[in-house]
């Protein structure tokens, strides 16, 4: 249902942009702009791949933003296969009753995994690959992945979704969250690289982003809405994470007291030896 | 009779001064502890100038045994076959309590095994601890190596991550390149054509039963030898040689109390560093546990850069450095089994580098340093500089050992004193 709508408003939006070819919105970026140097790239976006998500997962308001933010616009297509939505509920401090009323699908159990509801065959049908699964996503391609990817959508008119993403080009995933954060298109310029007759060889390389149509969120909140659910994500990747830390800290202490206890007894065996 | 160990206590000796009554003495009777605690431990005497490096081979055992405890635990609930075995290591770190911490424990102590292993094998190059009497010794000691290196592999598989699989598919594949039987060789160890659920089940027995009852008589076999020559020490002196009025070395104190009052100090220090990667930083960077590994196997997609765990990684860097598989394959086999003929290629004078002179400390510190390199080169894309580089590492890797029989030789020695150097503290 969310998703039907969300389609309908990214077809909206396409048709606008199509119409329109509206000019560059710069406002926040224009200063980032001005700012780069004349000949390399500097727009927003130039310096993707060095965007970090820099999520802290013992934010707990951050990861149950993004928590709900999972269930809002991923798990139409996406699973979590190896969490439960109890667990995610203890871990996360959610009470059973507002589990129940905003997070657990109709008809599911608190004790059963996080799996999507559509079918595999039909997710097949639609995007050519089955979405996957997202429980480990954070760990197998890391944080960093994860909120480049979610960043880094832009309009593609040649791809099958209407979007295209740069850290994982023909991406078969639609930009769900252009409702967000609106339209961006990517602007691309003329590599250095020249021949000895002085012919341009290089092949054209992305430059910048240039937002074409707004979303709901600005810039900025969009950026905090894509790190809570980068956050959400690296939970999921291992939930005993922050218990894991917390404990870490006692056995350190204790293996301190007894190195130092045990170096004490070695030196006063120790003192026999001549 | 009033035979004193050096703390002081009157010494345990076999039938002599043990208690005649109780239960004890029942069992002393019927099985000979007292004897055998005298022998390997109280009555065992060690050099008493062991220094850092003399941690190790104390710090090996202690992985071993934390391996085989942490392993038991895991075969618990890991449960072998391609449909299976990821998701239940997946529900060990999630849903089995402490499971992430036993896992994790497990994981990282098969770095750490290597890492005190490489340690203790580099005390012997420095020492000259392989030479004789201890020749055998050392021989055992590689067969633990060896040993260890098959059980670390086959582990590696179990978890049926994508880089499990694939690391899988390289390594097998290595005997292909065996001329005549190399094809149906490579069949027989997969049990099927491909890695697959037949792979992964073999190497769950092999992993959990065959190798770690192998390494266990191995390591029983490397302190029998240990404790029939005596250990080498930092001034390359056999301390058996001075003996005190008493029989007993000059220079030597038993083994227990003082030697296990201070390898525990090591086994904290161990523990503390151990457990600040457990606990904060279990995959070291993808280092202990590569990325690739938090996805299940995949036959249809291959990771980026295929790369075994770093501990293998430098002889992985001679394979890829040669053009030829076969020759890489032959090579690589080569870099290991070189360790072997250590003792009978070391022909210097004296044991310790201590008393050698600096062509054979420059050899040495060539060779530790292209083993580093190596094992870094080989983590890396297989690509221009990086091949270069990991020629010109794996030429001064092999001319070590072959050139040792000369170098070694030739090498000006400084005199050797007659005691061990050992300043109380």
């Amino acid at each position: 249902m969310r998703t039907e709508a969300g389609r309908g408003r990214r077809a909206l939006l396409t048709a606008a942009l199509l119409a329109a070819a509206a000019p560059a919105t710069h406002g926040a970026w224009a200063a980032e702009e001005a700012a780069g140097a004349p000949e390399v790239a500097s727009g927003f976006g130039a310096d993707w791949q060095s965007w970090r998500a820099a999520n802290d997962v013992s934010d707990m308001p951050s990861v149950q933003r993004g928590a709900r933010n999972f269930v809002s616009y991923c798990l139409g297509c996406h699973s979590l296969k190896y969490e439960r939505w109890s667990r995610l509920a203890q871990d996360l401090g959610v009470p059973p009753r507002l589990l129940e009323q905003d997070l657990l699908p109709p008809g599911d159990k608190p004790a059963q995994y996080i799996l999507t509801s559509m079918p595999a065959a039909d997710a097949q049908a639609w995007f050519g690959k089955t979405p996957p699964d997202l429980s480990l996503m954070a760990r197998a391609r890391s944080q960093d992945y994860l909120y480049q990817f979610l960043r880094t959508f832009y309009v593609d008119p040649a791809s099958q979704t209407g979007a295209n993403n740069l850290r994982l080009p023909a991406t078969a995933m639609p930009h769900v969250l252009s409702e967000l954060e609106g339209l961006k298109r990517a602007v691309y310029r003329q590599a250095a690289g020249t021949a000895e007759g002085g012919q341009v060889t290089g092949k054209p390389v992305f430059d910048h982003f240039e937002q074409i149509a707004p979303g709901r969120l600005s810039a900025a909140e969009y950026d905090g809405f894509v790190r809570d659910t980068v956050n959400f994500l690296d939970y999921v990747s291992e939930p005993t994470q922050t218990a894991r830390r917390a404990l870490g800290v006692w056995v350190v202490l204790f293996l301190l007291v007894f190195t130092w206890l045990a170096w004490l007894v070695k030196r006063e065996y120790w003192k026999d030896v001549h | 009779m009033t035979v004193k160990t050096a703390t002081g206590a009157p010494a345990r000796l076999p039938g002599g001064a043990a208690p005649k009554q109780g239960l004890w003495a029942w069992l002393n009777k019927r099985l000979p502890v007292d004897e055998f605690i005298h022998e390997q431990l109280t009555g065992y005497y060690a050099p008493k100038n062991f220094n850092i490096w003399y941690f190790f081979g104390s710090l090996a055992l202690f992985v071993l045994v934390m391996q085989l405890v942490t392993g038991i635990f895991l075969t618990m609930f890991y449960k072998p076959g391609e449909l299976t075995a990821f998701d239940s290591v997946e529900y060990i770190m999630r849903e089995v309590d402490f499971g992430w911490l036993i896992r994790y424990l497990h994981s990282t102590g098969a770095s750490a095994f290597f890492i005190v292993v490489y340690l203790h094998m580099f005390r012997a190059f420095l020492y000259g601890s392989y030479r004789a009497p201890r020749e055998l010794l050392w021989l055992i000691g590689m067969l633990v190596y060896l040993a260890l290196m098959a059980e670390a592999f086959m582990g590696y598989v179990l978890p049926w991550g994508n880089m499990s699989f694939w690391g899988a598919q390289v390594i097998v594949n290595l005997f292909g390149t065996i001329p005549g039987i190399g094809t149906p060789l490579v069949q027989w160890i997969r049990g099927d054509y491909g890695i697959a659920d037949a792979t992964l089940n073999r190497f769950f027995a092999l992993h959990v039963a065959a190798i770690p009852l192998a390494l266990l008589l191995l390591v029983m076999l490397h302190l029998v030898a240990l404790h029939q020559s005596g250990s080498n020490n930092p001034d390359g002196i056999e301390i058996k040689e001075k003996l005190g009025p008493d029989g007993k070395p000059l220079d030597g104190i038993p083994f227990h109390p003082y030697y296990t009052v201070k390898d525990l100090v090591g086994v904290g220090v161990f523990l503390l560093l151990f457990a600040l990667v457990v606990f904060f930083k279990p995959t070291l960077g993808g280092l202990f546990l590569e990325a690739p590994n938090f996805e299940p196997a995949n036959p249809l997609s291959t990771p980026e850069h295929i790369a075994p765990v770093w501990y293998f990684t430098p002889y992985y860097a001679i394979l890829r450095a040669v053009p030829d598989q076969r020759m890489g394959a032959l090579l690589m086999l080569l870099a290991v089994v070189s360790f072997l003929f250590l003792p009978w290629l070391d022909r210097s004078p004296v044991k310790s580098m201590r008393y050698r002179g600096w062509i054979s400390r420059t050899a040495l510190a060539l060779f530790a340093g292209s083993f580093v390199a190596l094992g870094y080169l080989g983590l890396q894309p297989a690509e221009g500089l990086y091949v270069v580089l990991a020629r010109i590492f794996a030429a001064i890797y092999f001319a070590f050992f072959l050139l040792m029989p000369f170098y070694s030789r030739i090498d000006a020695v400084k005199p050797v004193p007659d005691r061990v150097v050992y300043h109380a503290h």
